[in-house]
């Protein structure tokens, strides 16, 4: 082994430069790697940027009132200023629950045809019904709706109309990091971690199959080039791809959805391009494992893409999973990049989160490099 | 016909020993829709079991007393520090040590007890928004829970409006119950896809493709027989997600196995129609794969698997008119949970055959239009 590869124990800059050409070229030739690379970030930061919010707006409501009193109408007219709903009024709860059935409607409320009468005695109830079907969803709207009648119980307490006093205690609340409580500040940072895994990760996985399943790789092997070039000149192209997705990102979160930028940009693009070259190499080894395209595309979607989006923190909060999940979490890389990213976009620099993160992710590139390292060299002996 | 018949059968025969042949695919088609849909039923929950956060007790009082051993006895909040000043509250939440800062400030129970009304400030995590409202929420329903109490001891008016909430199909608001039967549809549609978009593509880049062609198949027997063992697999996959929604996780199915399997079968056509019109189009299985990925990606996001449909822009929403992923999760979550009957799905069901009406007979054009 040592024998073979005698002339090729030194880095050649000439070799590297050749291979890195070679293959930055065959990148830009195939459409389909340059629609993954450039034209896939933009479909998604439209995406993510316009299409998903967990912020609900104009949600179809019906209201069911059987009682024509002043007050019960004024109960009403509160869920017609509010933006979170678009109203519709129904005589019959019949009616409502078939729209609620059918889809058309999301929450029903009802008041009865005597709700004024027990107002007046303290004992008046309203209904809100909805549909859990997207559990979520039903919570936030159930407690708008709830926000809404509290809303015209305290205007009424103030008025004096009532005999109750204030409530005892009330709740003042402030989301720090994101006062404006808009879910595209963290979806944009969490944006560029997906980028930057399906960029590394689906691309690089499919390069090395391609060679193994073409048996070009073979005769690489009785070349000078040594396997440090060989990975090198496979990373750089697709780096440089990584890098303008990146660039996109940062400019449409920063003046399409004018996501804040609190922490330091310089930090943001370091930490970056740490985390690409961490999933660029999970890619290679995925791919000199494999040795096949579709098993290396199918892996490189499991291991990568679906933690990225689904396990790192970036939609669902990790606190309430079982222990379980969380130690698979704890060992993924975008779990720490997500939580980098997240703080610097929203909090700034905080040095002993990003330190941690840093080294964490340092770790597992070290990891991988080896890792690789061992499986393409298994191949030349 | 029978001729017909005969030559489809085999061609099924022969894909399906292409795809299961090896090892190492059929670990690849079974485990992970198993492992995703033990982890994702797990981990993608908006619910939080445990709510970490520090408290700011200036007052110290037997109110703000109260308050906190009522957080601390909810079994949710886990109070992990307890703070001396407000400096302190800028460094605790932005390390994340806590979720929430609940501050009592010094004239909490003066302003109780002379009726102007105490103030309970929380200061939450907004990095994760969503999981910093939910928190958020969670403190409300205590501060509820202690005016009932307050007044009930101190004689107090009752509150002359009570709120009653309830939540049909999902009575506990649970997200796994929404996203698991999300899942039936969306882990078999990865899979699926990427199966018949490579079945064509394969054998445009290995030439076996021309070899087909000149066999008595015609375009449209080809086309049923690269068409139907993804659809086999595809009901296979859900079929086991299902499974384990029913029995590992105990969500009660509410509908009819008919009405779902119908549901299912035209969703797995249409996206297998997708996936065949994109591998007859495509030149290398690479490219095949690359161009899958590149609709597969906003068709799971634009889905309304993990963000309602109706939040989006109408213009968002019109595009999600030609996603299959978007009928089939409406339509398998409202039958598992709702029972929904047939005539409830009918508008689920029919853009899933017209998807399948426009691609499959695209694909069959493409087989012959696209000789490379």
């Amino acid at each position: 082994m040592s024998d073979q590869n005698v002339h090729s124990q030194r880095l050649s800059w000439q070799r590297l430069r050749a291979l890195t050409v070679k293959e930055t070229r065959q990148l830009l030739r195939d459409k389909s790697n340059l629609m993954v690379g450039l034209f896939l970030p933009v479909v998604l930061i439209l995406v993510f940027g316009y299409g998903l919010s967990f912020d609900i707006k104009n949600a179809p409501v019906a209201i069911v009132s059987q009682d024509n009193s002043p007050t019960a109408r004024d109960v009403i007219s509160g869920f017609y200023l509010s933006p979170y709903f678009t109203v519709t009024q129904l005589r019959s709860m019949e009616e409502a629950q078939r729209l609620m059935r059918a889809g058309k409607v999301e929450a029903i409320v009802y008041l009865q045809s005597d709700f004024s009468r027990r107002l007046a005695a303290s004992n008046a109830t309203i209904q809100v019904l909805v549909n859990g079907v997207d559990a979520n969803r039903a919570r936030v709207l159930e407690s708008f709706a709830q926000g809404a009648i509290a809303q015209w119980s305290n205007k009424r307490a103030v008025a004096g109309a009532s005999q109750a006093a204030a409530p005892p205690v009330r709740l003042e609340t402030r989301l720090w990091f994101n006062e404006a409580n808009t879910s595209t500040h963290f979806l944009v940072p969490g944006l560029i971690v997906l980028i930057m895994t399906l960029n590394g990760a689906l691309l690089t996985s499919l390069v090395m199959a391609r060679e193994w399943e073409r048996g070009t790789l073979e005769s690489l092997f009785v070349t000078p080039i040594n396997t440090g070039e060989l990975i090198a000149s496979k990373l750089i192209p697709y780096f440089g791809v990584g890098l303008v997705g990146l660039a996109m990102c940062l400019l449409a979160g920063k003046f399409l959805f004018f996501v804040p930028i609190r922490g330091s940009l310089i930090l943001i693009v370091l930490i970056s391009m740490l985390y690409l070259l961490v999933s660029l190499s999970l890619g290679l080894l995925i791919s000199a494992a494999t040795k096949n395209q579709f098993l290396a595309s199918q892996i490189a979607l499991i291991t990568s893409f679906l933690p990225a989006l689904m396990l790192s923190g970036f939609i669902f909060d990790l606190r309430s999973v079982p222990a379980i999940v969380r130690a698979i979490s704890t060992v993924l890389p975008p779990t720490y990049y997500v939580e980098a990213l997240q703080t610097l976009f929203l909090a700034g620099n905080v040095p002993g989160l990003l330190i941690k993160d840093t080294a964490v992710l340092i770790a597992a590139s070290i990891v991988l490099f080896v890792l690789i390292r061992i499986n393409t060299r298994k191949q030349l002996a | 016909m029978n001729a017909t018949l005969h030559r489809i059968a085999i061609l099924i025969r022969k894909e399906l020993i292409a795809i299961l042949k090896d090892p190492r695919s059929r670990l690849v088609l079974v485990m992970p829709v198993i492992l995703q849909s033990l982890l994702f039923g797990y981990a993608a929950t908006f619910d939080l079991n445990e709510v970490p956060y520090a408290l700011l007790d200036t007052d110290r009082s037997n109110a703000s007393t109260q308050f906190v051993s009522l957080l601390d006895g909810s079994g949710v909040f886990d109070r992990v520090a307890n703070l001396s000043s407000a400096k302190q509250i800028g460094e605790t939440i932005g390390k994340k040590r806590a979720l929430i800062v609940i501050h009592l400030p010094a004239d909490f129970e003066r302003n109780i007890v002379s009726g102007r009304g105490g103030v309970v400030q929380v200061i939450a995590d907004g990095r994760n928004s969503n999981t910093g409202n939910v928190a958020a929420s969670y403190v409300t329903a205590a501060v509820e829970r202690f005016n009932t109490q307050w007044n009930e001891l101190h004689g107090g008016s009752a509150p002359p409006l009570r709120i009653e909430a309830r939540a049909w199909y999902n009575p506990n608001l649970e997200t796994r119950w929404a996203m698991i039967p999300a899942l039936i549809g969306a882990l078999s549609m990865l899979q699926v896809l990427m199966l018949s978009a490579l079945s064509v593509a394969r054998e445009r880049e290995q030439g076996t493709f021309d070899q087909l062609l000149v066999t008595p198949l015609r375009p449209t027997e080809i086309m049923i027989g690269k068409a139907v063992p993804p659809i086999l697999i595809g009901l296979a996959q859900s079929s086991i997600i299902f499974l384990l929604a029913r029995f590992w996780f105990g969500i009660p199915f509410q509908g009819s196995l008919f009405t779902l399997y119908s549901g299912l079968l035209l969703f797995t056509t249409a996206a297998v129609g997708i996936g065949l019109a994109l591998s007859a189009f495509s030149k290398t299985m690479q490219q095949a794969m690359l161009y899958t990925f590149v609709l597969l990606m906003p068709m799971m996001l634009l889905s309304g698997l993990t963000s309602a449909i109706s939040n989006m822009p109408k213009a968002m929403q019109y595009l999600t008119y030609a996603n299959p992923l978007r009928y089939a999760i409406d339509l398998v979550r409202r039958e598992y949970l709702e029972g929904a009957g047939f005539g409830y799905l009918i508008h689920d069901m029919w853009p899933l055959a017209i998807i399948s009406m426009v691609t499959l007979p695209m694909a069959v054009w493409l087989f012959r239009h696209r000789l490379v």
